[in-house]
């Protein structure tokens, strides 16, 4: 085999669907592989500490029926990673479940499916903390303290190419991957091939996000990735869309703190030398990336714990002096919360639209609000009927506050909901740490089964 | 010498979370030599950045000139991380607004 060419039709399955005429398009190129990764931790803690996803049912079955037809048509291995948006062990099942349903469906001849779960438990990790080990923190974060594990509600280690490997390795023709770092949905096939890591992991590199490496801008459409032993070739299947020499090196920038290094478990792909050239009109091809292997396998975790239940309330302030004074007229209503509930076990939130809602202190503009404001409160707390009484103090408070110079004195502010609703309860990251493993496979069990008997 | 804007001379200017602690920045112009132009001007390096944002220096993680892809990249620390009660941008998705008003000095 000189090359291979793997599809990517989505940077995030599920999370929208997949756009089917330039997936139809790459695959009528006969790719050797369909792979795409489900999963990111930009969604917020919230689901993987709910254990639940955020994309709907539908366009999870939708891609992954698109994806699963036609990599059984041709005869090739389809991958996925981070299943159902967290990779979860329970997200695992459910991509499992899904794919047997769609087999059963379709008809489909027998195949082996291959998937590995991702989930660390926390009692485990305590052992491995008692017995010595360091979960080190990642950006900026101090070593992980048992209170924070135990503050921890879930946790998902990030999987590198080995459990993809191992897979394949025993047959796997579908693998339904836990958690995992996006690239090495894409480097597994090809190191599995014999191709150098350092063109793998370039191929992954280039590939997870999909058409977002593409221009002109446009998500969810299929890119296709031809990686041979010294270099990677990246060409937009849509018609309309080209991969070109900015669009490619662009995007090596996307969603990292530093254009030139990519860390996954076991190495850092270093693509401060990569060589950038327009291939032919809708190809760039790209040469010069190298991955380094880590002295000491650190595998990434990633974790959430429980602030509390949550509810919101909304309030809108029109009057330019109550405008002028927002922090007084929050700081009524909190001065209520207080009385009721005292000073601490409890969150409470103002975000204040139309002045600093959505950059808070780093807004420069919060010296000049709009001329109408809408204020959002969350209130958290360790049960659903605090957290609504105490937003509802917070919210209806500010109805109530009292202002020296106002000429209204009928109301403070507008409610277009006289009522507070029930949110997804409120979750943080607790981990965003590393810990070292004897063995690459060591958090990642893989199992192999046959569908379709 | 007269000024024009950043928004006027890049093709994008975006922010998006690098990881559940981090946001990134990225400038990135189609014409290269408005890229030069930029870069020569000192109008974004993490000194100007932290005082645009009201930051310490602290807080900038980091900050690179990608010469590949014309480009201008900074990276700062959340306060508190990702999508944590509170948090008003679970992406980081809306917190490059104050880049496009940057006036840059044009020859």
């Amino acid at each position: 085999m000189r090359s291979l060419r793997v599809i990517c039709p989505n940077g995030h399955l599920g999370f929208a669907p997949t756009r089917v005429e330039s997936f139809r398009i790459g695959v009528a190129a006969r790719p050797d592989c369909i792979a795409a990764d489900s999963g990111s931790c930009d969604i917020g803690p919230v689901p993987l500490g709910t254990d639940t996803s955020t994309s709907p049912l539908a366009w999870q079955t939708h891609d992954l029926e698109l994806m699963l037809l036609a990599a059984r048509e041709l005869g090739v291995p389809m991958i996925i990673g981070s299943a159902g948006d967290t990779g979860a062990n329970s997200r695992v099942d459910l991509y499992v479940r899904i794919i047997r349903e769609l087999a059963a469906k379709h008809r489909l001849r027998p195949f082996k499916l291959g998937y590995f779960y991702s989930e660390v438990d926390t009692a485990d990790l305590r052992r491995r903390m008692h017995a010595g080990a360091e979960v080190t923190g990642l950006d900026g974060r101090s070593p992980l303290s048992l209170s924070e594990l135990d503050a921890t509600e879930r946790i998902v280690a990030m999987a590198g190419v080995h459990p993809f490997i191992d897979l394949l390795q025993r047959g796997a023709e579908v693998i339904i991957g836990g958690r995992s770092s996006d690239s090495c949905v894409f480097a597994a096939p090809a190191i599995h091939h014999g191709f150098p890591e350092n063109q793998a992991y370039y191929l992954g590199k280039v590939l997870e996000c999909a058409s977002f490496c593409a221009e002109p801008y446009g998500g969810k459409e299929t890119v296709l990735g031809e990686v041979s032993a010294d270099d990677v070739k990246v060409t937009a299947m849509h018609p309309a869309q080209r991969c070109t020499v900015a669009s490619v090196s662009g995007h090596a920038m996307y969603e990292r703190a530093n254009p030139y290094y990519e860390y996954v478990a076991g190495g850092t792909l270093d693509m401060s030398s990569c060589h950038y050239e327009q291939f032919d009109e809708k190809t760039t091809r790209i040469t010069g990336a190298q991955f380094a292997r880590a002295a000491e396998f650190r595998v990434k975790l990633e974790g959430a714990g429980k602030v509390g239940e949550r509810y919101v309330g909304l309030v809108g302030i029109r009057d330019p002096y109550t405008i002028a004074h927002v922090d007084e007229v929050i700081g009524w209503a909190r001065a209520q919360v207080r009385e009721r509930f005292g000073d601490t076990g409890y969150e409470l939130h103002y975000t204040v639209y139309g002045r600093d809602g959505i950059m808070g202190a780093l807004e420069p503009k919060r010296h000049l609000p709009a001329h109408e404001l809408c204020i959002l409160v969350q209130g958290v707390a360790p049960t659903a009927a605090m957290a609504e009484e105490l937003c509802m103090i917070g919210t209806r408070q500010m109805f109530y506050a009292r202002l020296p110079e106002v000429k209204g004195s009928a109301g403070s502010v507008a409610f277009a909901l006289d009522e507070v609703l029930r949110a997804s309860p409120g979750y943080r990251w607790t981990l965003n740490h590393t810990l070292r493993c004897a063995d690459p496979l060591e958090l990642f069990p893989t199992h192999l089964t046959t569908v379709g008997d | 010498m007269t000024t024009r804007k950043l928004s006027t001379l890049a093709k994008t200017i975006r922010s998006k979370n690098a990881g559940v602690d981090l946001i990134t920045f990225d400038v990135i112009f189609s014409d290269a030599a408005y890229y030069q132009q930029v870069k020569k001007s000192r109008v974004l390096t993490r000194e100007s950045i932290a005082a645009l944002y009201g930051i310490g220096p602290e807080r900038i993680a980091d900050f690179v000139e990608f010469d590949p892809a014309n480009a201008i990249k900074f990276t700062i620390y959340r306060l508190i991380p990702s999508g944590s009660p509170g948090d008003p941008d679970i992406f980081g998705a809306q917190q490059y607004a104050p880049l496009l008003d940057i006036d840059v000095p044009v020859e």
